[in-house]
């Protein structure tokens, strides 16, 4: 998104820059993560891992609101989410 | 574009053994949620990591013991208590951490489960109660639900089952909280409580099984069960642990239960101790 003028709370209020990661080795095509992502970033694409496994695939990255859920629901450590260049984990509340 | 390949998740870095990854649990399985969640409140509870040591006895749940960057031990079939007791009154100053199945901690274990309640020695136990021997192929556990099918009763379990919280209320564990691995930020909060609580703390987590347990009860895929406990769940904080039993397709009642404290065993042995150096008049 381009801004004409940068708004004076745009430091504490903008959306975070987040960014998913889907470990193509590690994902076992659960579908927890397309299930149960809130804003339906995640879906289950058709193809398939090296050991056959349905891979999940980043929908539209532009909607993801860092809420973390995916990281914590994958059975497989396989989601990482990185906010502002940084692991989701290191960004205290 | 940072380099999301090359920098690991440092969470999960920090605590798992990234180079056993991945692990041998079926897809859909519920430990991982569940491990994820003991991880983060390991680093919420600003628990020292080094003073920290996770036991585990047999089974898929076990397995943890292994992947886990800490003090670890992998204990023979149900004997995971009576290591974590030893552990802890041999050094008191560990975080002793119990992580292990239902029906290793519940069946074959049982006896030292409830001694160690009884004795409110300070150690939290992780039970992932998926209702059947998962590892083994499916055999009926000691919580499986009245009816459902196992591979042991595949007409129906005609036993009734053991309501956990409730057994650890009767032997006096100072916490009991139970969640299903849908409610996993409640899981991490309750994790973290259950660490930093002195005393023996207790935590269910209902995780699905779908290779075996799920595959015998109409719920082939993980999401399955899943949609269930999304349906059937209820969130009581404080329920009475007489009305949290789990039936077939019934309710799961889920919350934290039980929070009230208790001299410990190391209190109270301390007391004693001191009673016993005091120099007897004649």
């Amino acid at each position: 998104m381009k801004l004409w003028r940068t708004p004076f709370d745009h430091n504490h209020s903008a959306e975070p820059l987040a960014y998913v990661f889907i470990d193509r080795e590690r994902c076992k095509g659960c579908g927890f993560c397309a299930e149960y992502c809130p804003r339906d970033v995640l879906k289950m694409g058709s193809e398939l891992s090296s050991k056959g496994y349905q891979l999940a695939v980043v929908k539209d990255g532009s909607k993801c609101l860092a809420c973390g859920f995916c990281e914590l629901i994958c059975p497989e450590f396989a989601v990482k989410l990185t906010i502002n260049n940084k692991a989701h984990s290191e960004i205290k509340p | 574009m940072p380099d999301h390949e090359a920098d690991g998740h440092s969470l999960i870095a920090k605590y798992l053994r990234q180079d056993r990854l991945p692990h041998i649990w079926c897809p859909a399985c519920g430990i991982g949620p569940a491990l994820n969640c003991f991880l983060r409140a390991i680093d919420k509870s600003g628990l020292d990591p080094d003073k920290i040591s996770v036991v585990s006895g047999i089974g898929c749940s076990g397995r943890v013991a292994g992947y886990v960057k800490l003090d670890s031990f992998h204990t023979t079939h149900g004997r995971a208590i009576p290591f974590a007791t030893g552990l802890k009154l041999a050094n008191p100053e560990l975080k002793v951490v119990v992580f292990s199945g239902d029906g290793d901690l519940a069946a074959i274990g049982g006896n030292h489960l409830i001694h160690a309640a009884r004795r409110n020695i300070d150690m939290t136990v992780i039970c992932i109660n998926n209702f059947n021997y998962g590892m083994t192929g499916g055999q009926v556990g000691p919580t499986a639900p009245y009816d459902v099918r196992t591979s042991t009763t595949p007409y129906g379990n005609f036993e009734p089952p053991f309501n956990l919280p409730l057994l650890l209320y009767a032997s006096g564990a100072t916490y009991i909280a139970r969640w299903t691995v849908l409610h996993l930020h409640q899981l991490e909060g309750t994790i973290t409580e259950a660490l930093l609580k002195p005393g023996f703390s207790f935590v269910e987590v209902i995780s699905p099984c779908p290779a075996v347990y799920g595959r015998m009860n109409k719920e082939p895929e993980g999401l399955d069960s899943l949609k269930s406990y999304e349906k059937r769940s209820i969130i009581k904080n404080g329920a009475d642990p007489k009305e949290v039993d789990i039936t077939q397709n019934g309710p799961i009642i889920v919350g934290k239960f039980i929070d009230v404290d208790r001299p410990t065993l190391h209190g109270s042995l301390g007391v004693v101790a001191e009673r016993a150096r005091k120099p007897t008049k004649k």
